[in-house]
């Protein structure tokens, strides 16, 4: 968090006066030393069935913390528990278990509700009303000053791409522009931390790089983006941390690195030829045409190239493999994968 | 009121107006209003009768109508559509949006009531040729039947903070044909004995009294409303509004919006 980490100290060397004249998008609005997000031990149980209700446990005990300023992707694939987990920090469900502070306060804390932003999975808005009027709906409920709302009203379509369209009925608006006019209403009071369920989802490419765009923008002005989504070459490309769930449960959380490190360290080595020896049979070898490909481990790459020219065959590459998110993720999601207790453990120290 | 619950309340007040259905049931009611006049004037002697009795049962049916059939998707469609999701993530707390959503109907049925008056008071003055002093009581026999409309919508908001539209519309109007038949119930209390009347007893105080909020037939004979079934009627309203909203509001505060 080295971003977060300058902003704070930048912030606490600012002179008092600064905090008067400052935009409002300034880092000394941000108290970096509260986490923007802390969940310990969060879980939800659903009681399903009419007669003879049976429990069903959307969410296992979920701990990790959010610092401020991060772009923070929440992972997972369908049914796994990312929407459960969003629903409960926004207080539309409540948790069966566990607790969780945004900005240091409690869930129903109004003071805090007042500092977030959120967009929920494909929104839906009141179809009846313009741009321009939700969001001054929106604006009037979030405690916008009235003086101030219609300019930032204005500021915040432009910021989005929607000026133009101020004055069409959101019945008329295509997906790409209601999940922009979603955003717009996430950060038209200017929230300290803005939640984004699956933003990109649904999108066309251009629509998606737009809403990429609009994250880093968050970022810039010293946000907190807590996203969830399945695609997750998005999530590669604007996260600085990432958190997989996989059935309710916690599968990993870190810096994308710091998660691929463990899969890395491997070469692909290939030669000519259609035979392995037998040395190397319990590697992963794929004949492919008149080659051989094996993955092996890249501390048995020397023995692996003496091998192969004692047994007189010829060598072609030698390539690292590059592990991606992707890769980590498919790796998480596999059924005989342990939990990430550990994971947890990590998150929370 | 604070003003959240004033801007959740503008805009169910807007989305009602811009609603076309509304258009048409408050088209279909004055259609019905000039009818009576129709009616009225084949009615030798009893035209102001049929009028005042025509007129109001439109005013009340409709209005009926609108309140359960808006009232029921209240909470329900916000749920559906997800729209609350965004309005419950601000600072607004559960029960304000219940108070907004209730006060922004009202006050939608109170400008329907006050249309639809108008109209029942031109087709009167095109029967009578003038207006007579007693035609003041109509007012009063409005006033009743928009305190009707408000139970009725507290009723569909109730229902819809828990159930689904279709059953939210079934048990409303349930209740609001029983209401209308309250007085008959009053009359089984005093006839019934045991576990049936400990039951009917506690069907009457659960069940609105509808039945005294409707005071069309006096009033159509030109009879005058005393003051004091002014204010009880209004305590009543009022005191089952609150109960009946308090309900919707205890439901809703601890539901998960799945």
């Amino acid at each position: 968090m080295q971003t977060s980490k300058l902003l704070n100290v930048l912030a606490c060397h600012l002179p008092a006066e600064t905090f008067v004249t400052l935009p409002p998008y300034s880092v000394a609005r941000y108290n970096f030393s509260v986490p923007a997000i802390e969940i310990l031990g969060l879980e939800k149980v659903y009681h399903v069935g009419f007669w003879r209700k049976r429990p069903k446990r959307a969410l296992h005990p979920l701990s990790f913390v959010v610092e401020q300023g991060e772009i923070f992707g929440f992972l997972g694939p369908n049914g796994a528990g990312k929407t459960t987990t969003l629903k409960m920090l926004m207080g539309l469900v409540f948790p069966t278990g566990g607790s969780a502070k945004i900005l240091g306060m409690d869930l129903d804390d109004p003071r805090m509700k007042a500092q977030i932003g959120f967009l929920p999975e494909q929104p839906y808005f009141y179809d009846y009303l313009t741009a321009h009027e939700l969001l001054r709906y929106y604006g009037q409920l979030s405690g916008v000053n009235s003086k101030q709302l219609t300019a930032r009203v204005d500021t915040v379509l432009e910021h989005v791409g929607l000026k133009d369209s101020a004055g069409v009925q959101l019945r008329k608006f295509s997906k790409g522009m209601l999940q922009r006019a979603g955003i717009a209403q996430a950060i038209l009071h200017d929230p300290k931390v803005v939640f984004l369920d699956e933003p990109m989802s649904g999108l066309d490419p251009m629509g998606r790089r737009e809403v990429r765009v609009l994250i880093e923008q968050l970022k810039n002005e010293g946000k907190t983006v807590f996203f969830s989504t399945h695609i997750l070459s998005d999530a590669e490309a604007l996260c600085d941390r990432v958190a997989i769930l996989n059935q309710g449960r916690l599968r990993g959380v870190g810096a994308v690195e710091e998660l691929t490190a463990g899969l890395r360290g491997q070469v692909e080595i290939v030669w000519a030829g259609t035979s392995v020896p037998p040395s190397l049979r319990s590697a992963t070898c794929r004949i492919a045409g008149d080659t051989v490909r094996a993955v092996v481990p890249s501390d048995q790459q020397d023995n692996i190239i003496e091998t192969l020219r004692r047994e007189k065959l010829r060598l072609i590459s030698v390539t690292p493999v590059r592990v991606s998110l992707e890769d980590y993720f498919m790796a998480q999601l596999s059924p005989d994968q342990p939990s990430a207790a550990a994971a947890n453990g990590k998150a929370a120290q | 009121m604070s003003s959240r619950i004033f801007h959740i309340a503008a805009n169910t007040f807007r989305e009602a107006v811009r609603d076309r259905v509304l258009y048409n049931l408050i088209a279909f009611a004055l259609l019905l209003t000039g009818a009576a006049i129709l009616v009225g004037q084949i009615s030798i002697q009893i035209e102001r009768l049929v009028v005042i009795n025509l007129g109001l049962t439109a005013v009340a049916l409709f209005g009926v109508v609108i309140a359960i059939f808006i009232g029921i998707g209240l909470v329900s469609k916000e749920i559906e559509k997800r729209t609350l999701y965004t309005v419950l993530s601000r600072p607004v707390a559960r029960w304000e949006f219940i108070a907004g959503k209730f006060v922004g109907l009202s006050g939608t049925l109170v400008v329907n009531a006050s249309c639809m008056a108008v109209g029942v008071f031109a087709a009167l003055l095109y029967v009578s040729r003038q207006l007579h002093g007693s035609d003041a009581w109509v007012l009063v026999a409005i006033y009743f039947i928009v305190l009707q409309f408000l139970i009725t919508t507290a009723l569909a908001l109730f229902f819809s903070s828990f159930s689904s539209p279709l059953l939210s519309a079934v048990f409303t109007f349930c209740l609001f044909i029983a209401g209308s038949f309250a007085e008959d119930l009053r009359g089984f209390v005093g006839l019934s004995h045991g576990l049936q009347h400990w039951m009917a007893v506690i069907a009457v105080y659960a069940i609105p009294n509808f039945s005294a909020l409707n005071i069309i037939n006096p009033v159509a004979h030109g009879n005058g409303v005393s003051g004091q079934l002014v204010f009880w009627n209004t305590a009543y309203a009022l005191v089952y509004i609150v109960a009946v909203l308090s309900g919707a509001i205890v439901i809703f505060e601890y539901r998960n919006l799945k």
